[in-house]
C-alpha cells in the first residue's frame, strides 16, 4: 500500500522534471528563434494585436474596478486614524508594487495565456504544424517565437495599464465621492512612490511573470495531446500552472526585493 | 536489384523497425519506392501506414534502419540538411491541414513566401496556376471553413505542389470522400504524377481507388510487409491474407472474432 503510493509518487516527480527538462529546452530553441522575427515585424504586430491589444477591454475594467474598491476601503480604515489623505500612496502602492503585476497576470493568463494554448493545441491537432515542418519550416520560429514575444511584450505594459486605471478608479472614489484632498492625493502619492523602489520593482515582476506566463502558455500548445481532450487540459493546465507560478514568484520576488 | 533499378529509386527503406508508446508499429520493413511512378502503400487502420510517410518526411525516427530520399539518409543529415530535403517532398495530409486563420490564395501561397524571395506579381501568378491545376481558381478568396472537404484537400494539394516538389506523399487521400470527389482525386493524383514528372506514394486502404490509379502497391499488416507488386500481380497474389484484404472478406487469416474462450463455455461455464 505504502510501496505503492511511493512508487507514484516517485514516478509522479520524475515525470514533473522530464517536462520541466523539456520545457526547458523547448524555451532555449523559441528563444533562439526570436531574431528570425526581425525580418517578419507583421507577425509579431498581429500577435500583439491578438494578446495584448484584446486583453484592454478586460484590464482596463478589472483596474477601475480594483482601484475604485481599494480606495474604499483603504478609505473606511484611514479615517479612523484621520490619514485619509494617505490615501494616494497606499492605493499607489499597494498597485505598483503588487496588485498590478499579480492580478494583470492572473487575467493575462485566463484571457490571453488560455487562448495562446488553446491556438496552438488545436494547430497541432489540425497538422498545421505537421505540415509547416513539412514545409521546411520550422513551427517554433513562424508560430510559437512570435505569440511568445507578444505575450512576454505585452504584459508589462497591460500591468502598467493596470495600475494607472487603478489609481485613477480610487482617485474617483475617494477624491471624488469621499472627499479626500485633492492635492493631498496627488502629492503624497509623488512623495511616497519612489521610481527605483517601488515603480521599477513591480516593472521587474511584471517582466518576470510575462515570461513565465507566456512560455508556459506556448509550451502548453506545442506539448499538448493532439486530441479534443489533450488541447481542453493543456488549455487548463496553462491557467493553474500560471497561477501557481505567478502566486510563488510572487513572493519569492517580493522576498528578494523589500524583504530587508 | 541491379544497379539501373536502384539509380530510380527515389526512396529506399532498409530493415526499419519503428516503436512508439511500447507498441512495435514497423518490425522489419523494406520498401522502395520507384522514380516517376505512383506507389501505393496499403492495408488495414493502425497497421503504420502513416507512420512510414512520417519516418520518409523525417517526422519521426525509425529505432532501426535506414531511410534514403534522393540517395540523402534522411536522419542522418541534420536540421538543416532534412529542411533542405523537405523542400523536395509535398506532403498531402489526411485533414488537408489547411492554415484557418489563411485564406485559400494565402495557403497556397505560403511555401512561396518562405522560400522564396519572388515579387507579388509572379507569386499571384504562380498560385493561381496551382489553383486552376486543381480546379479551384475562383475559389482563391474563400476561408478554409467555406469549403467542403474535398476542395479543402484539392487546395492542399495546390500548396503541397506550390514549390515544384520532386515527390509528394498522400495520406488517406480518399477517406470520407463522396465517390465524384474521389473521381476527381484519383483524376489529380494520376495527372499531377505523369505531367509535373513527380513522385506519387499513396497511402491508403481504398482498393479499387489506389489499384486503378497505381504503378506499384506494397501490402503491410502488423508492421510487416506482406505481399508487392503491380495491382495486377497483386490481384493474383497467393497470399490468403491479401486475397481477404482486396475482397474485403469479413473472415480468413484476419479472423472475424477477437480472440475469446470457448463460446459455449463462456455462455454457460459461468452459471454451472
Amino acid at each position: 500500500m505504502i510501496g505503492g503510493w511511493l512508487q507514484s509518487l516517485g514516478h509522479s516527480g520524475l515525470c514533473f522534471f522530464v517536462r520541466l527538462g523539456r520545457s526547458a529546452l523547448f524555451m532555449g530553441r523559441v528563444a533562439a528563434g526570436l531574431p528570425s522575427l526581425l525580418p517578419l515585424p507583421r507577425l509579431l504586430v498581429r500577435e500583439l494585436h491578438s494578446v495584448g491589444v484584446l486583453s484592454m477591454a478586460i484590464i482596463v475594467l478589472s483596474g477601475l474596478s480594483v482601484g475604485m474598491v481599494l480606495g474604499l476601503q483603504m478609505y473606511n480604515t484611514l479615517v479612523d486614524f484621520g490619514t485619509e489623505e494617505s490615501l494616494g500612496p497606499v492605493v499607489a502602492l499597494s498597485l505598483v508594487r503588487e496588485l498590478g503585476p499579480v492580478l494583470t497576470a492572473l487575467l493575462f493568463a485566463g484571457r490571453a495565456g488560455s487562448a495562446l494554448t488553446a491556438e496552438i493545441g488545436l494547430m497541432k491537432a489540425t497538422d498545421q504544424l505537421s505540415v509547416m515542418e513539412m514545409m521546411a519550416v520550422d513551427p517554433l520560429k513562424r508560430v510559437v517565437a512570435p505569440r511568445f514575444l507578444a505575450g512576454f511584450l505585452s504584459l508589462p505594459l497591460l500591468a502598467a495599464i493596470f495600475s494607472a486605471v487603478g489609481i485613477l478608479g480610487s482617485y474617483f472614489v475617494g477624491v471624488g465621492l469621499l472627499g479626500v484632498d485633492d492635492g493631498a492625493f496627488w502629492s503624497q502619492m509623488q512623495s511616497k512612490v519612489d521610481l527605483q523602489e517601488d515603480v521599477i520593482n513591480g516593472v521587474i515582476k511584471s517582466v518576470v511573470f510575462g515570461w513565465v506566463c507566456s512560455w508556459i502558455a506556448v509550451f502548453e500548445g506545442y506539448d499538448a495531446v493532439p486530441t479534443t481532450e489533450g488541447v481542453s487540459r493543456a488549455t487548463t493546465r496553462t491557467v493553474v500552472h500560471s497561477a501557481f507560478a505567478v502566486l510563488g514568484l510572487d513572493f519569492v520576488l517580493t522576498a528578494l526585493m523589500f524583504g530587508d | 536489384m541491379n544497379q539501373s533499378d536502384s539509380d530510380d529509386l527515389l526512396v529506399r527503406m532498409r530493415g526499419i523497425r519503428f516503436a512508439i508508446g511500447g507498441r512495435q508499429i514497423i518490425d522489419g520493413m523494406d520498401i522502395d519506392i520507384p522514380r516517376g511512378k505512383v506507389t501505393s502503400i496499403m492495408g488495414p487502420s493502425g497497421t503504420g501506414k502513416t507512420t512510414l510517410l512520417r519516418l520518409i518526411g523525417g517526422q519521426w525516427r525509425p529505432q532501426e534502419g535506414s531511410v534514403e530520399v534522393d540517395g540523402v539518409s534522411v536522419h542522418r543529415v541534420g536540421r538543416e540538411g532534412l529542411y533542405r530535403l523537405r523542400r523536395k517532398m509535398g506532403m498531402l495530409f489526411q485533414s488537408g491541414a489547411l492554415f484557418t486563420h489563411l485564406s485559400v490564395f494565402e495557403n497556397v501561397a505560403f511555401p512561396l513566401r518562405e522560400h522564396t524571395r519572388l515579387p507579388e506579381a509572379i507569386i499571384r501568378h504562380l498560385v493561381l496556376m496551382k489553383l486552376e491545376a486543381v480546379g479551384l481558381r475562383g475559389a482563391r478568396d474563400l476561408m478554409p471553413s467555406e469549403l467542403s472537404g474535398g476542395m479543402a484537400r484539392r487546395v492542399a494539394l495546390a500548396r503541397a505542389i506550390a514549390l515544384d516538389p520532386t515527390m509528394i506523399m498522400y495520406d488517406e487521400p480518399f477517406v470520407g470522400q463522396d465517390p465524384i470527389t474521389v473521381g476527381v482525386i484519383m483524376q489529380l493524383i494520376r495527372r499531377l504524377n505523369d505531367t509535373l514528372g513527380l513522385t506519387s506514394i499513396i497511402v491508403s486502404h481504398d482498393v479499387q481507388e489506389v489499384s486503378a490509379i497505381s504503378d506499384r502497391i506494397y501490402m503491410i499488416s502488423d508492421g510487416k510487409v506482406v505481399d508487392h507488386g503491380s495491382p495486377r500481380a497483386l490481384a493474383e497474389s497467393a497470399s490468403e491474407w491479401v486475397q481477404q484484404f482486396l475482397h474485403g472478406r469479413p473472415d480468413g487469416p484476419v479472423p472475424f472474432h477477437y480472440p475469446a474462450p470457448d463460446y459455449v463455455a463462456d455462455l454457460f461455464g459461468e452459471a454451472s
